[in-house]
């Protein structure tokens, strides 16, 4: 049990997916202006990386390994990311609308998320067995949320400081990644 | 015909140079940065990539039903990320460790979908190969300016040769994982002040 709890805490705060590992920055950038979209994008991505994760590491290991076809993993992965983003966005239209309202716009977009490939990436690069790789996921993902609200939180702010305007927009975005970075870093040590 | 493919050569060397310009691909620039030798084998994998998708997707641009186009993209880039990531691994081993899951990772990659879906389903394929290898080497240079930055400051080298002298004091802090998002922002805050044109 420990074990899961450390694993927990270094995927979500030590390794955190946006700040210390660089996944999923273009969708961090452009949908962290408001508070809103960014609860929203946050709760498609949890709900989509833990599905994907799942599906992508029985995948490796009930037809990509028996066959001897590890090659294609890429290849596989990305089709199947897409295809279940699909799939979960037909779902949820057809039996729970209220979470497609919610979701809804952000859905498509997670195809392209760098975070989603990466876990499951992740998760057959370290081996992990099904229930470290469903807590990995799970913690990924809550740390991709956490950092993306955070730093929404914060943006709101910016609009009404002055910014110099060369650093306008997306590059004093990036600094102030950098800052909430700089404080992910400092439980650098803890695990 | 010959001036304008010139022209989308040249549009991804500055005017529209990613991720500069061209707010796709920063994943990348920010985790594979730490050095100039990772950046040159980055953004040729990208340059190959992006050459090749965008001509096949150009080839194949009137027969993709364009409901599944997308999906039909995906499959294409995933297609030339799996060739580099096997020629990289037989070739150029130490550089595929070190790039680890970016190699992969080129596959959702915005600027090669982008281009695919922006330009290539649209022009011929010699147009398309001339912006494939723009945005291509345009990435590499950003690439290579991000990583000459972070690796001279943060390591006091460039591609492995001392630059500044026995006395200098690595700032480490730029190969970390902050440095890359405020050297990134500044540069991008340079780029800005140079104008858009």
């Amino acid at each position: 049990m420990g074990d899961y709890i450390l694993l927990a805490i270094s995927c979500i705060l030590i390794n955190n997916i946006l700040l210390a590992q660089f996944l999923g920055n273009c969708p961090f950038l452009g949908t962290s202006k408001k508070m809103e979209t960014a609860v929203g994008m946050g709760m498609a991505v949890v709900f989509v990386i833990v599905l994907a994760g799942i599906i992508t590491w029985a995948t490796e290991l009930y037809l990509l390994k028996p066959l001897n076809i590890e090659f294609l993993r890429t290849l596989s992965f990305i089709l199947i990311v897409a295809s279940l983003v699909q799939f979960v966005e037909m779902f949820l239209k057809k039996s729970i609308p209220a979470l497609y309202t919610g979701l809804g716009i952000f859905l498509p977009l997670i195809t392209t998320n760098c975070a989603v490939l990466g876990v499951c990436l992740i998760n057959i690069k370290e081996e992990y067995t099904f229930l470290e790789m469903v807590v990995s996921s799970f913690s990924y993902s809550v740390g991709y949320g956490f950092a993306l609200i955070l730093f929404a939180g914060i943006r709101e702010r910016i609009i009404l400081a002055r910014v110099p305007k060369p650093l306008q927009d997306t590059s004093i975005g990036l600094v102030t990644a950098g800052m909430i970075a700089l404080c992910f870093f400092a439980f650098k040590g803890m695990v | 015909m010959s001036q304008s493919v010139v022209k989308e050569f040249t549009k991804g060397l500055w005017t529209e140079i990613p991720p500069f310009r061209l707010v796709l691909g920063l994943c990348p620039i920010l985790a594979v940065t730490k050095s100039v030798e990772n950046s040159i084998g980055m953004g040729l994998a990208c340059v190959f990539v992006f050459v090749f998708s965008n001509f096949l997707v150009s080839l194949l641009r009137n027969i993709i039903p364009s409901k599944v186009r997308i999906a039909g993209y995906i499959i294409i880039i995933a297609t030339f990320v799996t060739v580099v990531e096997l020629v990289m691994q037989a070739y150029t081993y130490p550089l595929f460790l070190k790039l680890g899951i970016f190699i992969p990772l080129i596959v959702v990659n915005c600027i090669a979908l982008g281009r695919a879906e922006a330009f290539a389903c649209k022009n011929p394929p010699l147009a398309s190969i001339a912006d494939g290898l723009g945005m291509g080497i345009g990435y590499t240079i950003s690439l290579c300016v991000v990583g000459a930055l972070r690796e001279s400051l943060g390591n006091g080298t460039l591609l492995g040769h001392q630059v500044f002298g026995p006395d200098f004091q690595p700032f480490r802090f730029m190969l970390e994982a902050p440095g890359a998002f405020i050297c990134l922002g500044l540069v991008l805050c340079i780029m800005n002040l140079f104008g858009k044109k």
